[in-house]
This record gives structure tokens, C-alpha cells and sequence, in this order.
């Protein structure tokens, strides 16, 4: 993240000499339109709006009608056919760098344009104003203002919403400085401190309504102002450098320099600052130009915390967060400014920061442009592989960061397919958080996971190249893909904090992203393809011999079928190192590797006493790997459940995710399935079985961002079960998730560290069968 | 019983009554000794034969009067009768010198205390930084049965060493009284007093003390420019002058003393009261921030400069961005938007004067401090509030600026209050604790 520098030297000499790496800053400019500027007094913001080319692996059943009635498929002949199509989808670029090359990248905008229909810019900030006329000549777009206060709100609306993990409580002398929060299913309402030079507090209601409610002279503009005076240091951020290695005890006069120690009766340490410059109130002493700095530091920090403690308390508001040039990113001011609302809130309110504030302003100009592609209709998400994260820019902290982050920073949000919305069975919303282990406090976890994704690396670049056969260039993308991966493993090995806390969900996630930018839509497309076909010719024999079973004997091989499925991960490497080498490995196999009962959680014997009582009247199922996962493990469950009477909603993923079953493949196996056991045909004829998409494209499950679809189709059928399957989505994410109703939680640990950290080996089996406390949970 | 009292003869009651030609200037830092003033003497006299020595001779013909009296005079502190406040710039000194002393008593009081109360009441200054605020004293004071004036002294809190100096040589000790402090240096230097001058000190409560000095100078004043005050018109510069102000039913008041640091109180009524909070950014800061940013060393020095500077040059306003007034949230232009935010720019840097940065300072300092107290008063729901402290001291800038400030921002809706004893209230609530302390 760059740093906002002299103005001097930033607005009115322009450098022209760089070179930028043409694409890999402004990225899509071809496809670009609606551009937004927020130009402020070091840092110039850019955003626009682009379309993204996408090679996505569409499924596409065959032709099966000539041969009705046929249960068996020919030999060799695939279930159905795979094709890379190009789609569309949206995409924000903000970008952000210093004033210096706006001239430069403006040309480089200019040069690269090819859309025509844009005609105006929107643009916000001080620095607008003056920029005016060398935007309008250069990119011939008409320079529209739009109010920074507006735009700024807009923005911190905008990310709260759509960025999980956007604000953090900042604890500098933690394992992890970075305490982040969940995203809130109501922001609203919230206070806004921005410390620019001055100091504004505001007060969002809602969307649409917020009002400036107060604020104050003594802002970033005093501490850079008094400081340059003070200390003959004229850049911002070379003035907080100084304040870093002062001692603001020998200026300030504390409670104890007055009371020689605490003042008691009041409650007041002797620390305590009782009079600031306090102490400078002589003509005769040198003071040092540190502790002259730091003294101001503290100074300014406490008066702008009590400041926004008391509008807070006025407005009876407990979520405070700060912003503008004075914070971001800046670690000495976070810490000062959250020391200070600890102090005067006795902890009462936290102080809270965000990742992308510095964006803020331009994300709000450019939504204020976009309003009629309804960007706020739809759920966007963070791409990590096309943004730079949170750098700390504190040398102290990391100085190889700070000089390898150059000057040029990047955030790029996703338009989703679809709404994203809670889970409506989760107990409590506000306090649901789909991770199980935090790697940003867990250093040990931390270390672990990485090593690991790094180990997995060339297996991963080794099966997108496999899975692009036919491309000559194939291997060459794969390459910078891993690339990309690695740095960004790198990254949080030096910065967990980078993308919010990090977890096995985001290293996932990230891996995705980062195989999409190459275009790598699905490397296990022709795997998954291949064991559907295979699973699907043991279907029949595999429901024969359950029905053989008495129904004690049934329950027990059901839910064993399930976990033996469940061995067959490619995102586990114990697994896939088998599946590699012996493709013979088979369902049978798999169930012997399985842990004898009793399991690591087992709460099989609580599961069965409930089958004994009344069906439940309707269960969400999210659904995990292909092959004999889906069809020899949750097929066979599912029937037995819809046998009861039991209706059941199928949730899978909505794009390709690993060897994870997508909608469009599982809608495929389903119909392959239906064609063969007349139960499943009609469940699914009367609706009793029916399949929704997740929302979403990872292994790990967010219950708080799901398919709009899905949280209804929960609500109208009175889903009273919830079955979450696989290590990604019942031990990885949601193992601690409280829902309003009974869940069943199945997975084998397929990864010998985790097993060991959760008391076992590998292979062993967690079977979780939760009742909330409250009976019959609410829908 | 009365074996420390005074004989009065006339010439004990040199002390000035020179009120009304004692101005600011008279208070600006002493070159030296000052010649003792004996000018005024018998007008004392004058004094003592109106008002409250009527109403104490009628009081005294009433039987239980009387007997309030005699126990009164049983629970009487032996003279001398101090009460201290030790801040953290300066200490505040109460001195009650009783007037009704008879011959008697002059004749039995030890020479210890005489020379003290030769010494206190003789000059206007003490060393190089001692002051007597002449103008402030209260004469024609009865306290506790007796008449007398009530002077207040001030002195640099780093001078302590030779004011203790001075109580050995004036073996004060000796005296068997109790010196009442109040402050942080009656923890601070407690040590001191003990070992440097063999004083006992009874540390009292600081914010009690304040607010029953508050409530016990605006109770006595009686004649003379009022205790009370505030400025009417304060947003119109040019009709703004002070009023006086009756705070006979105080309550509820959030009482503000500036001092080095700030401390802000609601008071609900005379043993109700909170601090609501503080600030760090006080007189001390002020004049903190002007020594370094000016060269500057003295308070008035500082005050001096900023009276003759330009603020404006200093801070960034609001219309020096948007051109005006920002409507959209009805900031008017000439507000400020960034105290010392032109400092950001090299050239405006080397353009302005030390006069402005002082000026800018205090302009920063005294909003700063309006700004939280509103937000206090408005939490607390309080409407009047009462500035007090030594940084409103010949600071009538500050006090306009502070009227102004609340008045605009709250729409007429607080008032803001001052006291004429601005900076003595601890010291005087200290002394009276005298009466509760042997």
C-alpha cells in the first residue's frame, strides 16, 4: 500500500518517467466503462466497472432418449460432455496510487480505452477540483463532481456489506494485530469518524440517510501542521516515524508528575496524561524532536477518542469506525486512536478500521455513476487473486513489505451469479462464524496450513495441466499460476492479516481464484466426469444390498456409505496420493480405511433413537465431492430419507470447486439416477427432492453467504434438518455453527495434523448429531 | 483561646484597597521586591463600619446567635488561616487576614506570625514570581466570627522549594497550625513540607474543595463587580460585554477549570457532583505548545502574543476548501476546518508570524476545550456552565472565544459562565476545611 507522502512533492511534479506493467495494474481497461476518480491529497483512487472473460466448464447432458428404458450405459461411453465456454461476469477494478503518476495513468487509460459510451467521470475528493482540466483533456471525459462526504458513505456501506472480514478491532500487542469481524446482517446504523485534516463524525441510519453530526479542527491537518513546525519534518508519514521512537513522558505532564503517583480517589493512573506540552512550558530545555512528535501523536489520538466517545454516547452508537488519511493503514495511529476510545469507553465501544477505507470514496463516486446496473441489487465478492490485501506500511513492522508494495495497490470485486444472503436456521446471525480455526491467531495452525498448501502446489499446477491437454499454452499459465499462488502464500506467511483473518477457507479460496485468473475454471472436471460414471454403475447393487439390511443393520451401513463416500477428496493429499496411484481404490477399499466405531464425535446411537421417532419433515443436505460420494454415499441417505417421508432440498455448489459435485453435474447424475430407482424418480417428479445451488464456488461453506433461492426454499418448506457433509464444510467451517434446528455434521479426517489436533488418527470419523436447546427451532 | 489572634492597630490593615486601579497590567510578572503600598491605609477602617459588620452585630445580640458564636469561637482555628492549592503549573494561596484584632490580641501574637502577616499583606509581590491579585481580594470578610480579607496569592509550582524555604526561616512551623492543601502537590510535595519546613499538611479532595469554593465566594460577594459574570451578545463581537450573572440556584451546572489540564464536573447540588471527564489539552498545552512554537516562557508573554496574531493565517478554514460556507452540513466558512492545516504547506509555514502561531493556539486549544464541553453538557443534559481556572486568567480572548463557541454551536442554548476568581476556588475550599480540622 503506498503512503500518502508530501503533497508538495506529489501534486506538483508530475513524474512521468515510470513505466507501468501495462497489464497487470489497470486490468480489462478494453472491457472498461463508468469511471470514477477520487484524487485526495497524496493518493489518487480509480475505479471502473469491466466485463470479464471467463472460461467456465459448462456440463451438458447427452442425448439419452434413444435409449429409453435402458438402465445400464453403454461401456466407455461418458455420463455426459464437458465444454469450456466463455461467459461473462462483472467485475470492480479500484486502483490506487500515488498523485505523482496521475498524468501517466491517465495516458495509459487513454491509450487503452476502447468503449466508447463512456462519457463522463464521476470524481471526488480535494484533489478533484484541481485535477479537473488535465482529466478532461487527457481521457476527453466529462469531469463529474460528486460530494465526498456522499461518496465516502456510500462506499463504507458498500464494503461492509459485500467484503467479509472488511473491519477489524486493531490490538497491537496481541499474537494477531488484527481482530476482525464478522459481517453483520445490519450494518446500520454505525458512526464514521474520518480524520482527514480535519475531523468529521457521522452518523449513517441507513442507505440512504446520514448526517454529519459533529466534528473537529484538531485532525491529521494539526498533527502534520504543528509537527512540521515543531519538528523541521515535512512528510506525514515521516512525522509518524518520529512519533514511533519518542517517549511523550518527557513533554507531557502525566497525573504523577502533578500527584507524584496516581490520583486515587478519581480513579486516574499516574501515566495518565494530565497536561500535554505540559512539561514544554519553559524556555530553557531542548526538547527532542520524537518526543515531541509522539507527544502530539498522543494528543491529537486521545482528543479526537473522547471526541467520538462522546457523539457515540450522545447517539447511543457502539460501532465507531474510524477512517481518512490520518488512519490508513498506519499502525501507530490505529493503536493510539484505539487506546484512546478504550480509555474514555472504559471498553464499552471498540474502535473499528477497515481494510479497504481508503477506497472508500472512489468505490462511492463509482457506484454513484453505476446506478443503473444496480450494483447494489446484487452480492459482490473480493477476488484475492486480483487484489493486494492490507499491507502494513509500518517499516518497523515489515520493511521488505513496504518496498516490495511499490506504489501501486489493487482491489477487485466479483459481481456473484447470485444474491447472497444467512442461512435462515442459523441461531444467531450476528455471532455465526463459519470458520472453526482462525490461522492468524493460531500461529502454530498458521504455520502448518501453509506448508502444507505449498506442498500441494505442484500437485495442483500438475492437474490444471492435465486437465487442458489439448492447450499448448497450458503448461505456460499453469506456471504463472503457481506463481501467483506461491507469492501469495508468501504474502501471508509475512501478513496473515492480509485478506482478513486468514483460514483453510480463504487458502482455498484464494488457490481458486487464483487458478480462474489463469484460466483454470475446473482442473478436475474429466476426474469428476469419470467417477460419476464409475459410481454410477455400482448405484443399483449398492441399493440392493442396503435393502437387504434390516433396518438397525441399514441405518448403520446408510451413514457408513456416507463417511466412505467421503474418503474419496482430492483436496485431501493423503487421498489423492492413493487415488493417484491405485486406481483400482474403491468404495470397499475406502470402508476399510474408515475408524471403527466408537467414532472421534460419535453420536451415531442419539441419531438412531431420533430415526426411531417421527420423519422430519424436511432436510437440507450440502453435499460434498462427485463420484461415490455423491452416488454411492448421499444417494443411497437420501433415499432412506425420502422412504420416511422426509422431503429433501440437495445444496451444491454453484460453480466448480475441486472435485466437489456442481449443480449443473449433480443435476445430471440426479436425472442419471432418477432414470434408474423409481423412488428417486418420484421424489423428484413430486418435488420431494429437489436441487438448489449453494451460492457458492469454494469446499468451505459461509452459512451467511448462501443463495437468496436457497434461504427461501429452506424457509417455505419447514426445513427441520440439516446435514452438512465433508471436512471443508463440517470441520473446517461450521464444526462450532449453532443452528435453530437438529444438524447432523459427517466428515472423515482425511489429514493425519488435524486429526492428531482434535485427539485422533487419520481416517477418523466425526458424526456430530446436534438438537438445539430450544426444542423445534424456529423457521 | 484567641492566644495566635491579632491585636489590631491600624497599621496592620496596610493592604491595598486599591481595587478598582488594579488592572491585568498591574498582574504582569514583577521585576523584583515591590515597594509595599500603605497608601490606602484607613480605608479599611471605612470599609469595616458597613455591611456585613452590621449584620454580624445584630446577629451577635441574638441569644442563639450567640451561642452559635461561642462554640464557633471553641472550634475556631488558630490563626494564621491558609488554604492551598498545589497544581501542576502554579500554587494558589488563600490568606485570611483578620482585621477586628484587638489590642489584646496584638499584644499576645507570637512574632512568627506577625512577620507573616506583615509580609503577606505588605507587598504584591513575592520574589521574582509570586503575585498578590490585588484586585481579587475580598475585604470585609467575616469568617467563622472573624473580620478580616481574604488575599489571594499565586506563585510558580516549581518556586515551591523556596516558598517552603521561606515557611522555615519564618518558622512557621512553630505556629501549630494546619495547612489545608488541596491539588496534586499536596500529595506530590507532602514529603517536602514535612521534612524542608517540619508542616504537617491535611490533603483535602481537589474537586470538593473547587466546587465549595465556587459555592462560598459566590455566597460572600457582595458588593464590588459581581462574582458571576458572562457575555451577552457573544456572537456579536462588536455588542459583546459582560453581564452580571445571578447564580444564586446553580444547579445543575457543569463547572470547567482549566487549569494545566482540564477537568469538566457536573454539579447537582452542593455534595452531588461528578467528573464527567477530562482533557489533557489545557493552559499547560497552550502554554506548552507556545514556548516551543515561539520562544516564548511566560503566560502573559504568550497571551501577549497571540492578542497581536492572526489566526486565520495559521488554520485551515473551512471556505479555504470549499470557498465558503459548506452547506450541505451548515458549516459556515469562517469555521475552522484544520487547526494548524495551512502549517502543511512549506510556504505558509515560513509566512507566519510567532503572533499568529500563538494566536493559533490558543484558538485551538479553547475550541477544542468548548467543543468537549458542549458535548458534556449536552450528555448530561446541563445548560449552564461555569468556566473557571488560572488559563482564563487576563484571558478575555479565551473567554469570548469559549461564549461564542457554545452559543453558536448550541444554538443559544448554553450558557457560558465565568467567576472572578477564576483560579482560586481550590484554595479557597481548602481553607475552609480549616474550620473542620481541628
Amino acid at each position: 500500500m503506498a503512503t500518502p507522502g508530501g503533497t508538495n512533492r506529489a501534486s506538483h511534479s508530475l513524474d512521468k518517467s515510470i513505466t507501468l506493467p501495462p497489464d497487470e495494474i489497470f486490468r480489462n481497461l478494453e472491457n472498461a466503462k463508468r469511471f470514477a476518480i477520487d484524487i485526495g491529497g497524496s493518493l489518487t483512487k480509480l475505479a471502473y466497472y469491466s466485463t470479464v472473460q471467463h472460461k467456465v466448464a459448462k456440463v451438458r447432458s447427452f442425448d439419452h432418449t434413444a435409449k429409453a428404458g435402458v438402465q445400464q450405459e453403454a461401456d466407455g461411453e461418458p455420463l455426459y460432455e464437458i465444454s469450456v465456454q466463455e461467459e461473462i461476469t462483472a467485475r470492480l477494478h479500484f486502483i490506487k496510487f500515488e498523485n505523482t503518476y496521475i498524468e501517466t495513468c491517465l495516458d495509459f487509460i487513454k491509450d487503452h480505452l476502447v468503449n466508447t459510451e463512456t462519457k463522463v467521470i464521476k470524481a471526488t475528493g480535494g484533489g478533484a477540483y484541481k485535477f479537473k482540466d488535465l482529466i478532461e483533456k487527457k481521457l476527453k471525459l466529462k469531469v463529474d463532481k460528486e460530494d465526498e462526504m456522499s461518496c465516502l458513505i456510500k462506499g463504507c456501506n458498500f464494503v461492509l456489506k459485500n467484503i467479509p472480514h472488511e473491519a477489524f478491532v486493531y490490538a497491537k500487542h496481541a499474537d494477531s494485530e488484527f481482530r476482525f469481524q464478522n459481517t453483520r446482517p445490519d450494518i446500520f446504523p454505525y458512526l464514521l469518524v474520518n480524520i482527514g485534516s480535519g475531523v468529521s463524525i457521522v452518523k449513517v441510519e441507513s442507505e440512504d440517510k446520514f448526517e454529519r453530526i459533529g466534528g473537529s479542527s484538531i485532525g491529521g491537518g494539526t498533527f502534520w501542521g504543528l509537527g512540521a513546525l515543531l519538528t523541521k519534518t515535512k512528510r506525514f508519514d515521516e512525522l509518524l516515524q518520529l512519533a514511533s521512537k519518542g517517549q511523550h513522558t518527557n513533554v507531557d505532564m502525566l497525573v504523577k508528575d502533578i500527584y507524584g503517583g496516581a490520583y486515587g480517589s478519581l480513579g486516574l493512573t499516574g501515566d495518565l496524561i494530565a497536561s500535554s506540552f505540559g512539561k514544554s512550558a519553559t524556555a530553557d530545555k531542548e526538547f527532542s524532536q520524537e518526543d515531541m512528535a509522539k507527544s502530539l501523536l498522543h494528543m491529537i489520538s486521545n482528543d479526537i477518542g473522547q471526541l467520538a466517545c462522546l457523539y457515540a454516547r450522545l447517539h447511543n452508537l457502539n460501532r465507531v469506525y474510524f477512517g481518512g488519511f490520518f488512519i490508513r493503514g498506519h499502525p501507530v495511529t490505529m493503536h493510539t486512536i484505539t487506546y484512546s476510545i478504550n480509555f474514555f469507553t472504559k471498553g464499552e465501544v471498540q474502535a473499528l478500521f477497515l481494510r479497504h477505507e481508503g477506497y472508500l470514496g472512489a468505490i462511492g463516486a463509482f457506484l454513484k455513476g453505476a446506478e443503473e446496473d444496480n450494483p447494489n441489487q446484487y452480492s459482490w465478492g473480493e477476488n484475492y487473486a486480483g487484489s493486494s490485501g492490507l499491507m502494513s506500511v509500518s517499516p518497523d513492522l515489515n520493511p521488505m513489505q513496504r518496498a516490495r508494495s511499490g506504489t501501486f495497490d489493487m482491489l477487485e470485486m466479483d459481481r456473484l451469479e447470485r444474491q447472497l444472503v444467512n442461512l435462515p436456521l442459523l441461531q444467531d446471525p450476528s455471532s455465526y462464524i463459519p470458520d472453526t480455526v482462525d490461522l492468524t491467531e493460531d500461529a502454530l495452525a498458521r504455520e502448518y496450513w501453509l506448508y502444507c498448501f505449498e506442498e500441494a502446489l505442484d500437485g495442483v499446477v500438475k492437474r490444471a495441466v492435465a486437465s487442458q491437454k489439448d492447450q499448448p499454452e497450458a503448461a505456460e499459465r499453469a506456471e504463472k499460476f503457481r506463481q501467483k499462488y506461491r507469492h501469495k502464500l508468501q504474502t501471508l506467511r509475512h501478513q496473515p492479516f492480509a485478506y482478513g483473518s486468514l483460514t483453510v477457507r480463504s487458502l482455498l479460496d484464494t488457490r481458486e481464484h487464483c487458478l480462474n485468473e489463469f484460466n483454470f475454471p475446473d482442473p478436475y472436471s474429466k476426474i469428476k466426469q469419470r467417477e460419476n460414471d464409475m459410481a454410477l454403475k455400482y448405484y443399483q447393487k449398492v441399493v440392493r444390498s442396503l435393502e437387504e439390511l434390516s433396518w438397525e443393520q441399514r441405518q448403520f451401513a446408510l451413514v457408513r456409505g456416507i463417511l466412505a463416500g467421503n474418503v474419496f477428496d482430492w483436496g485431501a493429499k493423503a487421498v489423492s496420493d492413493v487415488l493417484e496411484s491405485d486406481p483400482e481404490f474403491g468404495f470397499e477399499q475406502a470402508k476399510q480405511q474408515l475408524q471403527e466405531r466408537p467414532w472421534l464425535v460419535d453420536a451415531y446411537n442419539q441419531w438412531v433413537e431420533r430415526l426411531k421417532g417421527p420423519p422430519h419433515k424436511c432436510a437440507l443436505f450440502f453435499v460434498d465431492n462427485s463420484g461415490m460420494d455423491i452416488i454411492l454415499g448421499v444417494f443411497p441417505f437420501v433415499r432412506e430419507l425420502l422412504l420416511r417421508g422426509t422431503e429433501v432440498v440437495l445444496a451444491s455448489n454453484s460453480g466448480p470447486a475441486l472435485n466437489d459435485v456442481t449443480n449443473s453435474e449433480l443435476q445430471i447424475v440426479t436425472e442419471r439416477i432418477a432414470a434408474m430407482d423409481p423412488v428417486i424418480q418420484t421424489a423428484v417428479k413430486e418435488e420431494r427432492l429437489i436441487l438448489v445451488q449453494s451460492g457458492s464456488s469454494s469446499p468451505c461453506l459461509d452459512l451467511s453467504r448462501l443463495d437468496k433461492v436457497l434461504a427461501t426454499v429452506v424457509r417455505e418448506r419447514g426445513t427441520d434438518l440439516v446435514i452438512i457433509e465433508g471436512m471443508g464444510r463440517a470441520i473446517h467451517t461450521n464444526y462450532y455453527a449453532m443452528l435453530s434446528c437438529e444438524s447432523l455434521k459427517l466428515a472423515v479426517i482425511k489429514n493425519s495434523w488435524l486429526a492428531e489436533r482434535l485427539g485422533g488418527k487419520i481416517f477418523s470419523v466425526v458424526f456430530k448429531y446436534e438438537v438445539p436447546s430450544k426444542a423445534q427451532g424456529l423457521h | 483561646m484567641e492566644l495566635n489572634g491579632y491585636h489590631c492597630a491600624g497599621e496592620g490593615c496596610a493592604e491595598a484597597e486599591d481595587e478598582d486601579t488594579a488592572g491585568p497590567e498591574l498582574l504582569l510578572p514583577a521585576g523584583g521586591e515591590p515597594p509595599c503600598s500603605s497608601a490606602a491605609a484607613g480605608s479599611g477602617e471605612k470599609a469595616m463600619a458597613d455591611g456585613p459588620a452590621h449584620r454580624e452585630r445584630r446577629i451577635s445580640n441574638s441569644t442563639p446567635a450567640r451561642q452559635r458564636l461561642d462554640s464557633l469561637k471553641k472550634s475556631r482555628p488558630p490563626f494564621p488561616w491558609f488554604g492551598m492549592d498545589i497544581g501542576g503549573t502554579l500554587v494558589k494561596l488563600v490568606y485570611f487576614e483578620p482585621k477586628d484584632i484587638t489590642a489584646e490580641e496584638e499584644q499576645e501574637e507570637v512574632e512568627s506570625l506577625k512577620s507573616i502577616r506583615h509580609y503577606l499583606t505588605s507587598h504584591t509581590a513575592y520574589g521574582k514570581t509570586g503575585i498578590r491579585d490585588v484586585h481579587l481580594e475580598l475585604p470585609d470578610l467575616i469568617l467563622w466570627g472573624r473580620k478580616g480579607s481574604l488575599h489571594f496569592i499565586r506563585f510558580p509550582t516549581q518556586e515551591l522549594p523556596a516558598f517552603l524555604q521561606m515557611g522555615r526561616d519564618k518558622h512557621f512551623s512553630s505556629l501549630h497550625t494546619t495547612l489545608c492543601a488541596t491539588g496534586g502537590g499536596a500529595y506530590k510535595f507532602e514529603a517536602d513540607f514535612r521534612t524542608m519546613a517540619d508542616l504537617q499538611l491535611l490533603k483535602l479532595d481537589e474537586l470538593d474543595c473547587l466546587i465549595k469554593g465556587v459555592l462560598y465566594i459566590d455566597s460572600v460577594v457582595a458588593r464590588g463587580p459581581p462574582e458571576c459574570y458572562y457575555y451577552e451578545n457573544p456572537t456579536h463581537p462588536e455588542n459583546c460585554q459582560q453581564k452580571a450573572y445571578n447564580l444564586e440556584n446553580p444547579y445543575p451546572l457543569l463547572l470547567v477549570n482549566i487549569g494545566s489540564g482540564v477537568s469538566i464536573l457536573a454539579v447537582y447540588s452542593k455534595d452531588n457532583y461528578k467528573r464527567v471527564t477530562g482533557t489533557s489539552l489545557g493552559g499547560g498545552t497552550f502554554l506548552g505548545l507556545c514556548c516551543l512554537l515561539t520562544g516564548c516562557s511566560t503566560f502573559e508573554e504568550a497571551l501577549e502574543m497571540a492578542s497581536r496574531g492572526e489566526s486565520t493565517r495559521v488554520d485551515k478554514l473551512v471556505r479555504d476548501i470549499y470557498g465558503g460556507d459548506y452547506e450541505r452540513f451548515g458549516l459556515p466558512g469562517w469555521a475552522v476546518a484544520s487547526s494548524f492545516g495551512n502549517m502543511m504547506c512549506k510556504e505558509k509555514r515560513d509566512s507566519v508570524s510567532k503572533e499568529d502561531l500563538a494566536r493559533a493556539t490558543l484558538v485551538t486549544i479553547t475550541n477544542n476545550i468548548g467543543s468537549i464541553t458542549r458535548m458534556c453538557a449536552l450528555n448530561e443534559n446541563i445548560e449552564r456552565v461555569v468556566f473557571v481556572g488560572n488559563f482564563l486568567r487576563v484571558n478575555t480572548l479565551s473567554m469570548k472565544l469559549l461564549a461564542y463557541a457554545l452559543d453558536y454551536w448550541s444554538k443559544g442554548q448554553l450558557k457560558a459562565l465565568f467567576l472572578r476568581h477564576e483560579g482560586y476556588f481550590g484554595a479557597v475550599g481548602a481553607l475552609l476545611e480549616l474550620l473542620n480540622s481541628s
